[in-house]
């Protein structure tokens, strides 16, 4: 689950983890009253958008409105905050359509003097967390990484003890870290590694941590992405979701128990398991055609959650087709089968559809759909089914 | 002989009075495995279906001798009941669970790696040597004894390779489904290494996904220490970026994760890598003949 920069950076402050003073607003009149409460001098208003890649993002419409603007001024601010909220923010991050800016964080400014980067995610190679940090603040860290991975400096640690003090000892060194700066990393790193692990992130970036004139560390940005699975034990955590960032179709998958991701093309595709799901894209692909989404209906799959799946790939006007693809093991084929045929009575099947079934009672699974009066393009295997689709939709 | 599992293998359930736990069980027991008990704190005395359980794991030890576990509970106690199997020193565990947390795996893990315990999973089908005992949830008909050994990041898709060497004639030695989280217990190189150990197992088939360098890893180690004939698939070539993994999560694999560099690296290792999901079976196949000259 991923959560906007101002409520990341909320938490980073109960965290111990310091951030300049803040605050969120909806509307210009609400940016501009924000800018007098914060002093009234310098000023960044940033757009809300769960992507990275806001400061160089524009405005869909308006190519000299960037996503994160440096105000001097309560017009300034105004100006700034009527060109994003309301406007479709395109960034490297969104796509070409963009991400509607609902809400900015207007901030205070502060005297940079050094912009590092920080960033915290499982290593799965060692299964631990690692701490990485660069002197290449402000920039992609991915570029950093393609061109000049000796600039990107990694410490593991243990979730239960986080980062030691040697550690961030040989941090400072690499990063040429001094004085002031060198006293306050020994809190600040630590504290964003305990936050890492007290809040189940899968990933805690600050791009750009800096340093400011008298030497003290702060978060200029916060991007926190946190594990799925351990929500249950956060549950204050999901007052924070967002989900009008989020795909509508994949929140409506994901209230279903299916799982779900849009893609560009025109096949829609309905499979158990993720892997099986992921080679059902690709082998549509391969034959010359283009998946529509990536779609598991799990294990346990049953009429009301196939009804749903079919719901949701019917409801994509780009979908010309569908394929079915089950390898029946815990899901029998024949529930398959019948939820299929009741599908197609709630739903209405109005594309070709492709249907190959395998494994638990096929037979009699594929004999029930030979009976029923769904009209489906059967296949033996998983290539037949995917030339067949590619052929019915083109 | 099969790797891991086999005939004279004691099989017990954590999570054995829960719905799944006892489909599963008994389904495991139908195939042929000795399914010697279960456990559910605060049910121990109860049976299911002739199956006894037992409060807790070290006591379903003492009294079947069982050395292999297959674990049913939900996710906020799969690290838990994990740890309480290595504790009772089983020898392979099987963590069928999906959804724990990585947190708790990065604990049960290191403890896992120090022990003697070998753990499977979680979030996977289970481990099966084919006739003579399934642990997991795995469709048992699909299997035929044989010589392929089957490992896999994904669950359905194993499925559909271990059918297709079915089909084939080929049969498998031990299928192993690795499991699909961040983190698990065992590796394609743990594997490869038993695998290479293994009398029955004349051949190998690697069944990866994107993600991660788990298949790169595999790829290097297979080059320099498998002489057994070696094929793989890669899932996913299609899937887009940055939809599951995270930005940091590229970075620290050094670029690494595609499904081009996978293949890359199997192919540079002599890996015969299938190009569709659909010739699984036929790499393993054209992996045999490349070896035999």
């Amino acid at each position: 689950m991923k959560i906007h920069e101002f409520q990341a950076k909320e938490l980073f402050r109960q965290a111990g983890v310091p951030v300049l003073e803040g605050i969120v607003a909806k509307t210009p009149d609400e940016a501009v009253a924000a800018y007098d409460k914060l002093g009234g001098k310098i000023a960044v208003v940033k757009s809300q958008i769960h992507a990275g890649g806001r400061g160089k993002g524009t405005v869909a419409d308006n190519p000299n409105q960037r996503g994160v603007v440096v105000c001097q001024s309560a017009d300034d601010v105004r100006q700034a905050a009527e060109g994003l909220i309301g406007k479709t923010l395109v960034t490297i991050q969104t796509g070409l359509e963009g991400k509607t800016v609902n809400q900015v964080f207007v901030e205070a400014g502060c005297d940079i003097a050094r912009e590092l980067y920080l960033g915290i995610v499982l290593d799965r190679a060692v299964a631990k967390p690692v701490l990485m940090v660069s002197t290449e603040g402000g920039v992609e860290i991915e570029a950093v990484a393609e061109e000049t991975p000796e600039l990107i400096f990694k410490e593991h640690f243990d979730p239960a003890v986080g980062l030691e003090a040697y550690q961030v000892r040989k941090l400072c060194k690499k990063l040429g870290i001094t004085g002031a700066a060198a006293k306050a990393a020994f809190k600040f790193m630590p504290a964003v590694c305990r936050f890492y692990v007290d809040y189940d992130c899968s990933l805690a970036e600050i791009n750009p941590l800096v340093i400011t004139g008298d030497g003290q560390m702060i978060a200029l940005d916060a991007k926190v992405t946190f594990d799925s699975n351990a929500l249950y034990r956060h549950k204050d955590l999901l007052e924070l979701r967002d989900l009008s960032e989020e795909e509508p179709s994949e929140v409506r998958a994901s209230e279903s128990g299916l799982s779900y991701v849009k893609l560009e093309g025109n096949i829609g595709c309905l499979v158990n398991g993720a892997g099986l799901a992921m080679s059902t894209m690709d082998i549509i692909k391969y034959h010359g055609g283009q998946p529509a989404n990536f779609l598991d209906v799990g294990g346990g799959a049953n009429t009301e959650q196939v009804t749903e799946a079919f719901r949701i790939l019917l409801s994509d006007p780009n979908c010309k087709g569908v394929l079915v693809n089950i390898f029946g093991g815990i899901a029998r084929c024949t529930t398959i089968a019948s939820a299929l045929i009741e599908a197609s009575k709630v739903v209405g099947f109005n594309v070709p559809l492709v249907v190959r079934l395998e494994g638990t009672e096929v037979e009699e699974g594929r004999k029930m759909l030979a009976e029923s009066d769904v009209d489906i393009i059967s296949a033996t295997d998983i290539t037949d089914a995917a030339k067949k689709i590619v052929a019915a939709v083109a | 002989m099969s790797i891991l599992v086999d005939g004279s293998t004691k099989v017990i359930c954590q999570g054995i009075t829960g719905n799944a736990g006892t489909f599963h069980s008994l389904g495991c027991r139908d195939y042929g495995t000795q399914m010697v008990g279960g456990v559910t704190p605060g049910k121990g005395g109860q049976s299911v279906e002739g199956i006894p359980v037992f409060d807790t794991v070290d006591e379903a030890v003492q009294e079947t001798g069982a050395n292999a576990t297959m674990i049913f509970v939900p996710p906020p106690f799969t690290a838990d009941a994990i740890l309480e199997a290595v504790d009772a020193g089983i020898e392979v565990i099987c963590a069928i669970t999906e959804g724990v947390p990585v947190v708790d795996m990065v604990r049960v893990y290191e403890k896992v790696r120090a022990s003697n315990s070998v753990l499977i999973g979680p979030n996977c089908p289970g481990v099966i040597t084919p006739g003579s005992c399934k642990i997991g949830i795995m469709p048992g008909y699909i299997h035929q004894p044989g010589k392929v050994g089957v490992m896999s990041r994904s669950g359905t898709l194993t499925y559909e390779a271990v059918w297709q060497t079915t089909n084939l004639g080929l049969g498998q030695s031990t299928c192993v489904g690795l499991g699909g989280d961040p983190i698990v217990g065992t590796s394609f190189i743990d594997l490869l290494k038993l695998y290479q150990d293994d009398d029955q197992t004349e051949a190998i088939l690697m069944i990866g996904e994107i993600g991660g360098s788990a298949e790169e890893e595999a790829a290097a180690f297979a080059k320099a220490n498998v002489t057994k004939p070696v094929a793989a698939f890669i899932a996913g070539r299609t899937a887009p970026p940055g939809k599951r993994m995270g930005h940091a999560g590229a970075i620290i694999s050094g670029g690494k994760g595609t499904a081009e560099e996978k293949v890359a690296a199997l192919e540079d290792a002599g890996i015969v890598v299938a190009p569709t999901p659909a010739d699984m079976g036929d790499a393993v196949v054209q992996a045999i003949a490349k070896a035999n000259g």
